[in-house]
């Protein structure tokens, strides 16, 4: 029960993972700032922001709209974060091998913040939070399908291996899946998958900044808020972390640590680039670019799979 | 100066409101986050909703539309709060002072804690009037 309890709270649980997508929040604003020829922020001002937000400013409560479920759902989103964070590093560091299907419960938990920040923006009874909870319910319904077919994929490529471990196990003892072209297509629709998950640019309809005024986050102030914030750091640091393990061979035990992080850190970059270059798309844009052309790379890929590429 | 103090002022997240401005102020503000000032290295983000502001840029005349309009962003704000007058029209009026909309100037509505003069104020004189409003508490 307490190596649980630390495995939650401590090391890889909320701890671990918030000081880890606190730094990677930061690598992404500052590489943003190098790309527009700034110098961008120190490297603790996330955590000058996260504790600014909790201690600092206190929390306005909307006149209209319900209360409990409003405070109640950032937290809610700082959860399924760190369960889905703990299903995916425990394997990862090898550390606990987890169980059978828990592949399919990342999946779930994983989606648990976006739900948890609809029904949030919801309870806050905001015109504008609303129109940004109705974009974000219509992003999740265009990328979830794409996300669900990439883990298909690589549940067929490893030889119908429905956890986790199995599945970086697989790839130590044979190749790394992103080494044959199938995996190739995979990891592209995951990158674009992980995009859209964030709700960066160009999927960041949720949130705009220009026309919504940050949606479905208007009315969060003070110590929720900096909740959401977490949770967006945690988010930062495990989806690239899944798809290490999906796609790139997780982590060989010793030394291999430097590389692990250096596999994240590129994959947070090619994000951050991405995001960097693009403008904001259309709501229907994005959901024909998932629906479309993503769905159409992954059953590309999963053909190859079946032919053996 | 304690931890809280710390955070806040390493963290400071403007909300812009711009009265019945010229819309040189404006333009000068925003030259401040542009890479050649880039304001983010101190930390300051220019945030869209005045839930998450911790900083109230006041700029141009404030006319009896905008009084509302400004007294209403003060009380939905999260406190504490620092605002900012910028420019002649949000420090005193400036050439508005006589017209006959004018409600203001800003102190005489909301407190304010740091006033940046200026018809328009160069983007130096913000980021220095910023620099001594997070060193002032
Ligand atoms: S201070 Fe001068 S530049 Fe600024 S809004 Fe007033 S008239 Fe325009």
């Amino acid at each position: 029960m307490a190596v649980y309890l630390l495995w939650f709270f401590i090391f890889p649980g909320l701890l671990f993972m918030a000081v880890a997508g606190a730094f990677l929040s930061w690598f992404d604003r500052k590489i943003t700032a190098r790309v527009q020829f700034r110098k961008g922020p120190p490297l603790l001002q996330p955590f000058y922001d996260f504790f600014k937000l909790l201690l600092v400013k206190e929390t306005i409560m909307p006149k209209s709209g319900s209360g409990f479920v409003f405070l109640l759902a950032p937290l809610l989103a700082v959860f399924g974060a760190t369960m889905a964070g703990l299903f995916i590093l425990l394997p990862l560091f090898n550390i606990e091998t987890g169980f059978r299907g828990d592949i399919i419960v990342i999946f779930y938990l994983l989606t648990l913040p976006s739900f948890s920040y609809i029904i949030g923006s919801l309870a806050s009874g905001n015109p504008l939070a609303a129109v940004g909870a109705s974009r974000e319910m219509k992003l999740i319904i265009s990328y979830e399908l794409t996300f669900l077919l990439i883990m298909a994929a690589v549940i067929m490529k490893s030889g119908q291996k429905f956890d986790l471990d199995s599945i970086i196990a697989a790839q130590q003892s044979g190749t790394p899946f992103i080494g044959s072209i199938s995996g190739v297509l995979l990891f592209i629709a995951g990158v674009f998958c992980i995009q859209a998950k964030l709700a960066l640019v160009p999927f960041d309809m949720p949130e705009a900044e220009a026309e919504l005024a940050s949606g479905i986050y208007i009315e969060y102030s003070g110590p929720p808020y900096a909740m959401i914030k977490l949770a967006k750091y945690i988010m930062l640091f495990i989806l690239p972390a899944f798809l290490v393990a999906l796609l790139m061979n997780g982590m060989n035990p010793g030394i291999n640590i430097v590389w692990l992080i250096l596999k994240i850190l590129g994959v947070v970059l090619l994000l951050t680039l991405i995001r960097n270059t693009n403008p904001r798309v259309k709501i229907k844009q994005a959901a024909r670019f998932f629906l479309v052309w993503m769905n159409l790379l992954v059953v590309i890929a999963i053909v190859l799979i079946a032919l053996g590429l | 100066m304690g931890f809280k103090d710390y955070c806040l002022r390493k963290s400071l997240w403007v909300f812009h409101f711009g009265g019945a401005s010229c819309n040189n102020c404006d333009i000068e503000i925003l030259d401040c986050l542009t890479p050649r000032y880039d304001l983010e290295r101190f930390g300051i983000l220019l945030v869209g909703s005045i839930r998450h502001a911790d900083v109230l840029l006041v700029n141009g005349s404030i006319n009896r539309r905008d009084k509302d309009r400004l007294l209403e962003l003060y009380h939905q704000a999260p406190k504490p709060l620092l605002v900012v007058a910028i420019g002649a029209c949000g420090c005193t009026g400036g050439i508005f002072a006589e017209g006959i909309t004018f409600a203001g100037p800003v102190d005489k509505i909301i407190p304010v804690d740091a006033y940046i003069p200026g018809c328009p104020p160069k983007p130096e004189a913000i980021i220095a009037g910023i620099v001594k409003l997070a060193g002032k508490k």
